[in-house]
């Protein structure tokens, strides 16, 4: 069978690149790996078929240099890219140089990339869509009186976002309309310098808010949901721990929730995989849909587990042209997981970044325990990237029993030579909140202050 | 002329501005107060300022700006008297 590509230059690094590496082997693809000079001896680069040097190890100059990339997706023959998570994967103009030098990328359109990667725009295709948003500002507010009379409508608090921004960055609350009007400015001049565009929304704030996301493959012409996670615990709008599905919500919002994933990710055409992120209210029982993420996710393993659905194969097999394989009514929840992020990261020390050379390490294993890392005896954790150094994920017939199984294989998890946040998570695990499902996305640090580790 | 070298505290990125755009804390030339900003260190995407120990006149800058750094690497060199 002749396929559009034998070769997949992954262009990430960690354990997505790992990940991402397994995918394609599984299906007999050849692996390019690229690396910064920080990176030579990595994980990644040792189990690709080649590996191709990038740069020094500042990511502008390496994993965000779009012509270092597209040079080494020459030099390798590589015939599609997979941009993993972070660094360039939501960036429109590098999966245009990338179509553009005729090779495939695994993922969406550049036109979806820049619609739903804009809030604004992602939000205006929502509201399009029939599918309910946070109350604000239908578009971006360029005046501060119309800010003014906007909000006023909105009800404060407010909060003022970038409209190029993410990952809790380029976000601004005001309480009342005389901060409001103090922060408008900033907010926009702060958009400016960050994201290179000062273009700024309003929002309503939600006191108590669960974030709750829907994952979404689609091939283009069909899309398919493959129910939702929830990833409520968050530290400094950092998710920490995430499970799949919500404890939080009926089946029938469950139903709702999801449809209306499925409604804005055909209404735009989807290919590839996304995730629609959403705010729920529990106390009114309403979701919001806030933003659309147009790749795969850090936490997409907790959705594998209970679905059985190899998300980055799907990726790649959609990719290379294949129609989506899965039917709606064939996808199924089984049971309950949780995954653990493990941030290289000191949690004693108010989380301290940690990156230092690993010493011994000792794997969790058994029946529903999965560890995603780039991880090795002797390896070294470089400085200039993500704190992040594996995911911890467990998956049993419910939430009771999983989190006995992530307590056990956190007890089994040891990691020498850095400090991680393993220790945090071996106290979330018996937190009475945690254990009740009881939090929203505020919750983690309210805990944390209260308590320090 | 009597100098003190000021070391990186961390491993990470060094940069001598607090964003891309903005001016450098310090140049060669600048007058220094012991506790004065000058300079950041990017560690895992979490910035820790740099702050003189002594006070005095920029001697030297030994990292070019955006390079990566080890502890106890010379950063700047600080006139002293």
């Amino acid at each position: 069978m002749s396929r559009t590509f034998d070769t997949l230059l992954v262009a990430n690094r960690g354990e997505i690149a790992v990940r991402v590496i397994r995918a394609a082997r599984e299906l007999g693809l050849k692996t390019v790996a690229v690396h910064s000079e920080a990176d030579a001896g990595s994980l990644a680069v040792q189990m690709a078929h080649s590996a191709v040097s990038i740069g020094p190890a500042a990511a502008a100059k390496s994993y965000l240099n779009i012509e270092a990339l597209m040079k080494a997706a020459h030099s390798s023959g590589a015939g599609a890219v997979h941009p993993g998570y972070g660094f360039l994967s939501e960036n429109a103009a590098f999966a245009e140089a990338v179509e553009a030098a005729g090779l495939v990328f695994v993922g969406p359109t550049p036109d979806a990339i820049r619609t739903m990667g804009d809030k604004a725009a992602a939000r205006a295709a929502a509201v399009r869509a029939g599918v309910p948003t946070v109350p604000g500002s239908a578009d971006v507010v360029d005046s501060l009186e119309e800010a003014v009379h906007i909000a006023r409508g909105i009800g404060y608090p407010v909060m003022i976002k970038a409209s190029a921004g993410g990952g809790g960055r380029g976000i601004r609350m005001a309480h009342d309309e005389t901060e409001l009007r103090q922060q408008m400015a900033t907010a926009q001049a702060e958009a400016k310098a960050a994201f290179g565009s000062g273009a700024v929304y309003l929002e309503r704030f939600i006191r108590r808010a669960r974030h709750i996301e829907v994952q979404v493959l689609g091939d283009g012409r069909d899309v398919v949901h493959c129910f939702e996670r929830e990833c409520s615990l968050q530290r400094r709008r950092q998710k920490v721990w995430e499970e799949a599905p919500s404890a939080a919500i009926s089946p029938a919002t469950r139903q709702a929730l999801c449809e209306s994933a499925l409604k804005l990710a055909r209404a735009v055409a989807y290919r590839g995989a996304g995730t629609l992120e959403y705010l729920y209210d529990d106390e009114t029982r309403e979701f919001f849909f806030i933003e659309m993420n147009t790749r795969i996710q850090v936490e997409h393993p907790v959705t594998e587990m209970v679905t059985g659905i190899d998300l980055v194969r799907e990726m790649i097999l959609i990719a290379l042209g294949e129609p989506l394989r899965l039917k709606q009514g064939d996808i199924a929840l089984r049971g309950a997981a949780i995954e653990v992020r493990i941030n290289a990261e000191n949690a004693a020390k108010n989380f301290m970044p940690c990156p230092g050379q690993v010493g011994a390490l000792r794997i969790p294993g058994g029946p529903g325990v999965r560890f995603d890392t780039m991880l090795f005896a002797g390896c070294k954790v470089p400085p200039y990237y993500d704190s992040l150094v594996g995911k911890l994920i467990v998956h049993d017939e419910s939430r009771p029993a999983a989190l006995a199984r992530m307590r056990a294989a956190l007890a089994e998890l040891h990691i020498e030579g850095i400090h991680t946040t393993a220790a945090l998570h071996r106290r979330l695990v018996d937190h009475d909140d945690v254990i009740a499902g009881r939090f929203d996305t505020g919750s983690l640090e309210t805990w944390l202050s209260e308590s320090p580790l | 002329m009597p100098h003190h070298d000021l070391q990186s505290p961390l491993p990470g990125t060094f940069y001598r501005r607090p964003s891309p755009d903005a001016p450098a804390f310090k140049e060669v030339g600048s007058a220094v107060k012991e506790g004065d900003v000058v300079a950041l260190i990017e560690v895992m995407k979490q910035f820790s300022e740099v702050c003189a120990d002594v006070s005095g006149t920029v001697a030297a800058f030994l990292v070019e700006d955006a390079e990566p750094v080890e502890p106890g690497q010379v950063l700047l060199r600080i006139e002293t008297a």
